[in-house]
């Protein structure tokens, strides 16, 4: 047997085929602080790269669910201090853009909670776009009462259901 | 596909020894047998319903779908046919009134079934018992054996029809929606299935979330809100072909709640554009559509009048859900709730007499209706959660959909009708909503 190395960077290719992985996303790495073109390649999946400017970090840090009152559309103080971190992070990082989902309780027909949740939805936009964030960058969802996010008949379920839900992707409105 | 099931060939049956009997007296009657759906509670009328008469081993089966149909109306009482005393061989002996008086029968159906294979011919007769006569003329059915239980239901529809004065209804189809797995993921699919629950066809596979699908006016094509694209918009499928397409699409809009006009050119449905859910008018042809209303509320769920020169629909302009008629043409919609509560999902009944609705009072539920100008409201139902009025054929009964509460809270179909009276929920083997009762089957 005739030992040999192979080059590094060929095993290192053949490694990434063997397991088949999907080719490397271009992410804009948080931590290179050189502005915001900084540029490089990174395995987003594996969890290698944990900045803000993540889905994850979004929903997690920034506050990705505000809440509303029974039939209600109104933003309430808690609401727009969730909305206004939701503006500001939109606005820092501009290759993202989001889906505004509204909901609504189940205690309400189906189709005027469709139509609730995309006035709740709306309302998110609407308040968004009021600081700061470019209206073609946001759209917004009515999921009505068909996905609930706690299951119970009651008020304490009922009041994490009232919501408006955003959530950003990196890959284009509504895709 | 049930160009085999000739229900205009009426045949003159001829009764022998019929006029022999006319002369006894109504004894519990005065005219002919007749039922009135109305709020006055009658006794059911007891039925006698022997084993139906011919070779065919259908008869049987037959023979149970028209006594489920009529006792499933709570307007009949079956009387068991082991207390039947009146026997006889064939569909043309004549009837022993007497007999049937005997055990208190106030009608009686006897029946035919010959052939076998591909095609039945089934025969029947109606007799008013206390009056002594028959009710009508025989009729002969010609259907393809796989069509046995709408032969079923077309007997049953001449029964009721004669006997209340009221349109028919059995043999008819409704759309629905199944829903399986949990509350917070629920899977949903839209089926077809005779109005009492067999027969049933899937329309959609269960890939993407749907909600509320609408019968055409001729029962070929139902439109619907789906989330295919991710977003709700409307599609159209066809029923003969299980194929669908989408009515609407993207933009920065949202459409859900269609309804058919019911000559069929028009959809009327609600459009959100990310501000306020207006309601809008599309030619069903071309796909054009044009703003109904226009307001900064919630309009949504509307309903065409029979003349389809009206549309009843909910808005909440006033600060809570109400209910308004606007004419097709637009203008200044007429509000016509007044009553406590929250107003929803207005159905205008194909009669034309009546306006059914969801009515939200406290934390209760209830289907209720009132006259088309909102006059006479009257509460049908009451539940933790109703919704969905739809109308059946005949306008005198309604479906709609029960939820039980909790994390395993279930949606099922429910009827009742207009009186309030005979509420039941559809046999069905799994949970299911949104019903939209179909026209009557020709």
């Amino acid at each position: 047997m005739k030992p040999y190395l192979l080059p590094l960077t060929l095993s290192a290719v053949m490694l990434a085929a063997c397991a088949q992985q999907p080719p490397a996303q271009q992410v804009q790495d948080p931590y290179a602080n050189l502005g915001n073109g900084a540029l490089y390649q990174g395995d987003l999946a594996s969890g290698a790269l944990t900045g803000e400017a993540t889905a994850q970090y979004f929903s997690s840090q920034v506050g990705d669910t505000i809440l509303f009152a029974t039939n209600q559309t109104a933003l309430n103080s808690e609401a727009r201090a969730i909305l206004n971190r939701q503006a500001e992070w939109l606005t820092k990082h501009q290759e993202f853009s989001a889906v505004v989902q509204g909901h609504a309780e189940e205690t309400g027909t189906r189709e005027y909670n469709l139509a609730l949740g995309a006035r709740r939805a709306g309302a998110v936009q609407e308040y968004l776009v009021a600081n700061g964030v470019e209206s073609g960058r946001i759209r917004t969802l009515s999921f009505g009462k068909e996905r609930p996010a706690e299951v119970c008949s009651e008020e304490s379920c009922y009041a994490k259901n009232r919501r408006a839900v955003t959530v950003v992707s990196a890959s284009g409105v509504g895709s | 596909m049930f160009h085999n099931l000739t229900p205009a060939l009426v045949l003159a049956l001829g009764l022998t020894g019929a006029a022999a009997v006319t002369a006894l007296p109504a004894l519990a009657q005065d005219g002919p047998l007749r039922i009135e759906i109305t709020d006055g509670v009658t006794d059911p009328v007891a039925i006698a319903i022997p084993d139906f008469y011919g070779d065919s081993d259908l008869a049987g089966k037959i023979r149970q779908v028209v006594a489920d149909d009529l006792t499933g109306t709570g307007l009949f009482r079956e009387i068991a046919r082991d207390a039947h005393v009146s026997s006889h061989d064939d569909f043309n002996d004549a009837v022993a009134y007497e007999e049937w008086r005997a055990i208190n029968a106030q009608a009686l159906v006897t029946a035919d079934v010959s052939g076998q294979g591909e095609e039945i011919n089934v025969k029947f007769r109606l007799f008013d018992i206390f009056a002594g006569q028959p009710l009508g003329d025989g009729m002969q059915f010609v259907a393809r054996s796989g069509d046995w239980r709408r032969a079923a239901h077309k007997i049953a529809d001449q029964i009721y029809s004669r006997l209340t004065g009221e349109s028919a209804y059995f043999d008819s189809r409704v759309a629905f929606v199944q829903e399986t797995g949990p509350k917070d993921a629920r899977i949903k699919r839209i089926g077809v299935m005779d109005y009492d629950g067999a027969n049933i066809l899937w329309m959609t596979d269960s890939s993407s979330l749907v909600l509320a699908p609408q019968f055409s006016p001729d029962g070929k094509k139902i439109v619907y809100t789906s989330f295919e694209s991710g977003f709700p918009q409307l599609q159209i499928l066809d029923v003969a072909s299980v194929s669908s397409r989408p009515l609407t699409q993207g933009g920065n809009s949202m459409a859900f709640s269609p309804v058919f006009s019911p000559d069929g050119r028009w959809i009327a449905f609600a459009q959100d554009n990310g501000v306020d859910t207006d309601l809008w008018l599309m030619d069903a042809a071309t796909g054009t559509g044009r703003p109904l209303t226009k307001t900064h509320a919630i309009d949504t769920s509307p309903s065409f009048s029979p003349d389809g020169k009206r549309i009843v629909f909910e808005s909440d302009r006033s600060g809570t859900q109400q209910l308004y008629v606007v004419p097709i043409e637009g203008g200044e919609p007429t509000r016509i709730s007044f009553g406590e509560g929250r107003y929803g999902d207005p159905t205008w009944s194909p009669k034309g007499d009546m306006i059914a609705f969801t009515k939200q009072l406290g934390d209760r539920f209830h289907i209720a209706v009132m006259r088309s100008d909102g006059s006479e409201e009257k509460t049908l139902t009451d539940s933790f959660l109703d919704e969905g009025p739809t109308w059946a054929p005949n306008g005198r009964v309604i479906m709609f959909t029960r939820v039980t509460p909790g994390g395993n809270g279930q949606p099922r179909l429910h009827s009742v009708d207009i009186s309030g009276r005979n509420m039941r929920p559809l046999e069905l083997n799994s949970a299911a909503s949104d019903p939209s009762w179909g026209p009557l089957l020709p």
